[in-house]
């Protein structure tokens, strides 16, 4: 039999992914993590999810536009089969390689832990034999997956991901149904699901997708016309809405602190949606705005601020925050009015570190505390209460406020005089400039809207915490919110959210972790091979503004118009992004 | 129609006062009067015997050039990158730092079986040829994987694929390495001593640093002016179609500049690895971003104005707190050092966005 070389190459792929995984220690540490008790762990999740990839992959072959796809079971199965084979024996022949040396030294990860764990404890002899036997199994799964039909293809990817959900959220679940008895039904006491409640969580997510896939339909056709699907929408908003401020009162402390995080961070993105997504600024040093809002609230209220103390009320010191933003945003903006693209982003950059050092110098130690920082800021106060991090369910409403007030600003700019002067600037620069747009003017307005948005955040944050040191400030704070912004969808408020639900909610943000503590250690590799991904794939993000996905589409949608214009056959045109 | 007016290019506003300008102007003015006052009142220091002694001065500055010179070889593949795809490949630090880091492991093999201390010449020459395969690697790695797919994406699309590609080896370097950072072995003895040039002592490990610097850019020269691979390469970075219509593989070439970045980035380790020893998976982001403004000072997509560049940037960061800030009467400048190289590539933006010998871009890049 000849060897497909695609099934070649992606089995080798997932070979090299699954000794990479291992070699880094992922797979080691999210073992501690049971997902299905006793029988699933996120590790083995990770171990095997790599070939079952490769198998789908295999047996999607070359996507061809014009060509319905086949579905056949068998053939993908042994397609699977064979890259899954591949990727095993690549995994196989990596710890045999590695294993006569001790290589501890240098690659810590590369150790005892790591080949059990990759030879499911059976040693290393019979243990390759069953790696390579449950590899070539789950790439025929993922294969034979690809190779159903439309319909039970569905079921399977919606049970799965729902019974992964399920048993990731634990600690979410878990906190809202509140009630021991129930809870244990579901979950296993040292973590996980039980295996029947996977299973009947499995069967109802496939139960309720076949029940409701007409009512589905009905609904997006729904969206489509105009007048019932305002409606549609606006009582979407309102159960969002709803959810939203329900949420807190049902979930505990420690969930409402990261409710807390991902609220900061969707604050901050809305404010670098703004730059990024509506101007087509690339700012990399945003998080200079984030720090004047904190430092500059820090200075204005706590009593232990090093030179000036006023001591101000939270609520007065705000709009003096606010002040010193826009000016800091008019200083960043203007010598960078005339940079290209790439240079603005470096120099931003460079705009960030700077304000980090200058907070650490000794130079500014007397007004701003260096590297003891400034402590003891107190907290908002709120008719007779003082709100701060201390009481995480009262401050998620504080921090809700202001999100929604960011969120109107996005909402009521975008479509306004300065948001459609925005999208021509970003489109093109001179086009805009010569239909009588200053682009001096809309830039600089950009950048203050930013950084007052930013130091929102920043007010917010030196509130909550009570102190603030440099190293809040660091340039992967800016990084992190830009892939926010770039997960959720540049140019668009829901993908802000969803964006920084996901990557702060889940992955955790710079200095907080998420609901999987176990990513603490691989967060920012993740984080960068999403960003990567993200650009390789759907640059316009996930919940992307209609007007974005249109510009980064434009070859393509000239093509499918071509296509439609021609409607007949021709050679599969070459993939171009 | 002989008569007929080009039309007058939209940037023309130039001349036109606006406040921008003036902003802009006040900067350059505060800037230049900044640092007539900081070099002034740093004389006057010198004059009265306050501040560091002429024997500090000089080793100060050799230092700065050392390392300048190896910014200046960071500097030269995000140039050659710069000059044929347009776009900043922010993860060249990171193919600078994976040179350093796997050198390391040939570094401390080699001194744990003594190899090290008996022939040290050897030894650095091992280590040379390890940091550049595998910064090579990881350079043509890094170019297939995640930016071949985006020829032709909107300009900031590469750019920004690039901080993902950044991320990502920076941290599986860490995951790889550990966290903790790692020493090379102490120089061998030969080299820890200083040798007199023209009557001025400089530390031997310093001297090697510029001598292999100056090594490499030689060589680099070589190969880019003269031979038919390096004309194929300024030929892709002037115009791909072009190149492409006579018969150049410009994929191809486009691996060549990445690889020779790389291996110009795992010189730069060797030189990272004599001046400081110590590494870990963030080496590659501070060099990284320097290395870039060291392009831009000299004038990005042009290889000389990349070496001048990174040895100015050197001393700027190396000297400048000195000089400067400390005329100003600002306290333990040396705190400053990274703040005045950000504020370097501020300043080169505003007074001369070209670089000071001139960009060298694609037709398509000039904008």
């Amino acid at each position: 039999m000849s060897l497909d070389p695609l099934t070649r190459r992606w089995g080798l792929i997932g070979g090299a992914i699954m000794a990479f995984t291992g070699a880094i220690g992922m797979l080691v540490s999210f073992d501690e993590r049971i997902l299905i008790s006793p029988i699933l762990s996120l590790g083995y999740l990770t171990l095997l999810l790599a070939p079952a990839i490769a198998g789908h992959m295999a047996a999607r072959g070359k996507v061809s536009v014009l060509e319905e796809p086949e579905h056949d079971v068998a053939q993908g199965a042994q397609k699977g089969l064979v890259a899954g084979l591949i990727a095993g024996v690549f995994a196989v022949v990596f710890m045999l390689a590695v294993n006569p040396f001790d290589l501890s030294e240098f690659f810590p990860n590369i150790n005892d832990r790591m080949f059990d764990m990759m030879t499911f404890d059976f040693g290393l002899g019979l243990g390759s034999v069953v790696l390579i036997v449950a590899s070539a199994l789950a790439g025929a799964a993922g294969g034979a997956i690809y190779g159903l039909d439309d319909e039970p293809r569905e079921g399977v990817f919606r049970s799965a991901i729902w019974v992964i959900l399920f048993s990731l959220f634990e600690l979410v679940v878990s906190d809202v149904i509140e009630v021991d008895a129930i809870v244990d039904l579901i979950y296993a006491r040292g973590g996980g699901l039980h295996i029947w409640s996977a299973i009947i969580i499995g069967a109802l997510a496939w139960w309720l997708g076949v029940r409701y896939k007409g009512r589905r339909a009905e609904l997006t056709q729904m969206a489509k016309d105009s007048e019932a699907g305002s409606r549609l929408r606006w009582s979407l908003i309102g159960v969002a809405a709803l959810l939203v401020i329900v949420l807190p009162m049902l979930v505990g402390g420690i969930v409402n602190e990261l409710l807390i995080n991902v609220a900061l961070f969707i604050l901050m993105g809305l404010g670098l949606n703004i730059v990024v997504g509506l101007a087509g600024l690339l700012d990399l040093g945003y998080v200079a705005f984030f720090a004047v809002g904190a430092y500059g609230m820090a200075v204005l209220t706590s009593p232990l601020s090093p030179a000036f103390s006023p001591e101000l009320n939270w609520w007065v010191a705000l709009p003096v925050v606010m002040v010193l933003a826009a000016i800091a945003g008019v200083l960043v903006g203007t010598p960078v009015i005339r940079m290209r693209g790439d240079y603005l982003a470096i120099v931003t950059l460079g705009f960030g570190e700077i304000v980090r050092i200058l907070i650490l110098s000794d130079w500014l130690t007397p007004f701003l505390g260096g590297a003891q920082g400034i402590t003891r800021i107190p907290g908002i106060p709120l008719g007779a209460t003082s709100v701060s991090g201390t009481s995480p369910e009262l401050f998620i409403y504080m921090t809700m406020l202001l999100v929604g007030v960011a969120a109107y600003i996005s909402y009521r700019t975008q479509e306004s005089r300065i948001g459609r002067a925005w999208a021509a600037m970003r489109e093109d620069e001179d086009v805009a400039e010569a239909i009588g747009i200053s682009t001096v003017q809309a830039k600089l307005l950009a950048f203050v809207t930013g950084a007052i948005i930013a130091s929102f955040a920043g007010a917010l944050f030196s509130a909550k915490v009570g102190t603030v040191f440099h190293n809040s400030f660091d340039v992967l704070v800016s990084i992190i919110i830009l892939v926010v912004v770039i997960v959720g969808g540049m140019g668009s408020i829901r993908g802000v959210a969803l964006g920084a639900l996901i990557l702060i909610g889940v992955l955790g943000g710079p200095k907080s972790q998420g609901l999987l503590g176990e990513f603490a250690e691989f967060k920012l590799l993740i984080y960068g091979a999403i960003l990567v991904y993200m650009m390789l794939q759907r640059p316009e993000g996930l919940l992307p503004s209609v007007r974005r996905s249109r510009e980064l589409h434009q070859e393509e949608a000239a093509q499918d118009a071509w296509l439609d214009k021609k409607g007949s056959f021709i050679e599969e045109p070459e993939a171009s992004v | 129609m002989s008569t007929e007016v080009a039309p007058e290019p939209v940037r023309s506003r130039r001349f036109k006062f606006n406040w921008v300008d003036g902003f802009l102007w006040f900067l350059r003015v505060a800037a230049l009067i900044a640092i007539v006052v900081g070099v002034v009142g740093s004389i006057q220091q010198f004059a009265d015997g306050e501040g560091p002694s002429a024997a500090a001065w000089r080793d100060l500055i050799v230092s700065s050039i050392s390392t300048g010179s190896m910014y200046g070889l960071i500097a030269l593949g995000y140039s050659m990158v710069y000059g044929v795809l347009g776009f900043i490949n922010f993860a060249h630090g990171e193919v600078f730092m994976s040179g350093t880091m796997v050198g390391l492991i040939s570094a401390t093999m080699l001194f744990e079986n003594g190899f090290w201390d008996s022939n040290p010449w050897i030894s650095i020459l091992v280590v040379l040829v390890v940091a550049m395969i595998t910064s090579t690697l990881v350079a043509v790695a890094i170019e297939r994987v995640a930016y071949r797919p985006l020829r032709g994406a909107p300009r900031l699309i590469p750019l920004i694929t690039s901080i993902g590609v950044s991320f990502f080896v920076q941290y599986s370097f860490a995951g790889l390495f550990g966290v903790a950072i790692r020493n090379y072995p102490p120089a061998p003895s030969q080299l820890s001593g200083n040798v007199d040039i023209l009557g001025i002592p400089i530390a031997g490990t310093r001297l090697l640093v510029i001598g292999v610097a100056v090594v490499s850019m030689i060589g680099l020269w070589y190969f880019v002016t003269q031979t038919k691979t390096g004309s194929a390469m300024r030929a892709v970075a002037e115009d791909k179609e072009i190149a492409g219509l006579m018969g150049i593989d410009v994929d191809k070439t486009i691996v060549t500049t990445f690889a020779v970045g790389g291996a110009m980035a795992g010189v730069a380790g060797l030189l990272w690895a004599l001046l400081f020893r110590g590494v870990d998976f963030l080496t590659g982001f501070l060099p990284g971003i320097k290395a870039f403004t060291a392009a831009v000072l000299g004038g990005i997509g042009n290889m000389p104005g990349a070496m001048l560049g990174g040895v100015l940037l050197g001393l700027f960061e190396g000297v400048g707190p000195q000089l400067v800030l400390a005329g100003l009467g600002i306290p333990a400048v040396s705190q400053l050092k990274d703040a005045v190289a950000f504020a370097a590539l501020v300043l080169v933006l505003i007074f001369r966005p070209t670089g000071l010998l001139g960009e060298r871009l694609g037709s398509e890049d000039r904008v």
